[in-house]
């Protein structure tokens, strides 16, 4: 028996390292990376508060799962227009720095 | 004991990839690292029994989606970061703020958090439970995903294809462009000279 409070804390840490890496990281590739990471940390808890509603007793725990779901499938929109902006960028600035992006014209 | 020991050790791998993707400087170490934090993150599924979320994890994000980071990586030649002034200041405010606030929310969840304990594998995850969520009580929202993918190819063609090539085909329709792939290889090979 695992309290659920440290899955949370593993993704409240993962979450923390996805900040981190938004903070400190120059690589637009990186940086976008860190959000990923973001997510992850937040896909854990769900399954995580998922968890805590069936020892609850809630017939519905199943629904967090579907919700990471949805978490997943945004994160794989956002991965592939995100990537496609990034191509974009480096064609007109040949520089993957955020510190030299400081235009949002293509 | 045996699940906090699985909880423990998974949980290690995947804040050694953590930390790993903060500490390289070049992408390509960042992306495989954050492969390792994926992959110990489904076995973090498993260990809690949601195993369709960590069938989608690997299949979804460490598969796909990585491979849209790795090849895009390797696409722009990218080499490693630059520190600038900016990035400095960042690292000596960021990081004692971050490490305060992952402290605090340690503290708060240990301390304080009133939830209960789970055994190993206890989560419902049945095809059959699932299938019926995903198809009957969520189908809307599963079928405006669908959309949302659509839009997003379309966005990403649009956004990644270049404007001169997309102007070249619709005023001659029919011929190939042989132009793109020349300039591409141009462009990279220049920029690899830079560096």
């Amino acid at each position: 028996m695992v309290p659920i409070a440290y899955y949370l804390v593993l993704s409240g840490l993962l979450f923390t390292c996805g900040v981190l890496g938004f903070l400190i990281k120059r690589n637009i590739i990186t940086i976008f990376m860190s959000i990923e990471l973001m997510l992850n940390g937040v896909n854990l808890s769900f399954v995580a508060f998922a968890a805590q509603w069936h020892v609850l007793g809630n017939e519905h725990a199943l629904s967090g799962q579907i919700f990471v779901f949805f978490v997943m499938v945004v994160a794989a929109a956002e991965a592939t227009v995100g990537l496609a902006i990034i191509i974009a960028v480096y064609r007109t600035r040949e520089t993957l720095n955020v510190d030299r992006v400081n235009l949002l014209k293509l | 004991m045996f699940h906090l020991i699985l909880f423990l050790f998974f949980g290690a791998i995947c804040m050694a990839g953590a930390i790993n993707l903060l500490v390289q400087s070049h992408p390509i170490n960042s992306a495989l690292s954050l492969i390792v934090v994926m992959a110990a993150l489904a076995a973090e599924y498993l260990l809690l029994g949601a195993e369709f979320v960590a069938a989608v994890q690997v299949i979804v994000y460490a598969g796909a989606i990585m491979v849209l980071f790795v090849i895009t990586i390797m696409l722009l030649n990218a080499g490693a970061e630059e520190h600038t002034r900016g990035s400095r200041v960042a690292i000596l405010i960021g990081v004692p703020g971050v490490l305060i606030a992952a402290v605090l929310v340690t503290w708060t969840l240990v301390a304080r958090g009133q939830t209960g304990s789970v055994a190993i594998g206890a989560l419902p995850g049945s095809p059959q439970d699932i299938a019926r969520l995903l198809f009957h009580d969520f189908l809307l929202p599963f079928e405006v995903t669908s959309v949302l993918i659509l839009i997003a190819i379309m966005g990403a063609v649009v956004l990644a294809s270049r404007p001169e090539a997309v102007a070249h085909r619709a005023a001659k329709p029919g011929q190939p462009d042989h132009k793109e792939m020349p300039q591409l290889v141009g462009s990279g090979s220049r920029s690899g000279k830079e560096r």
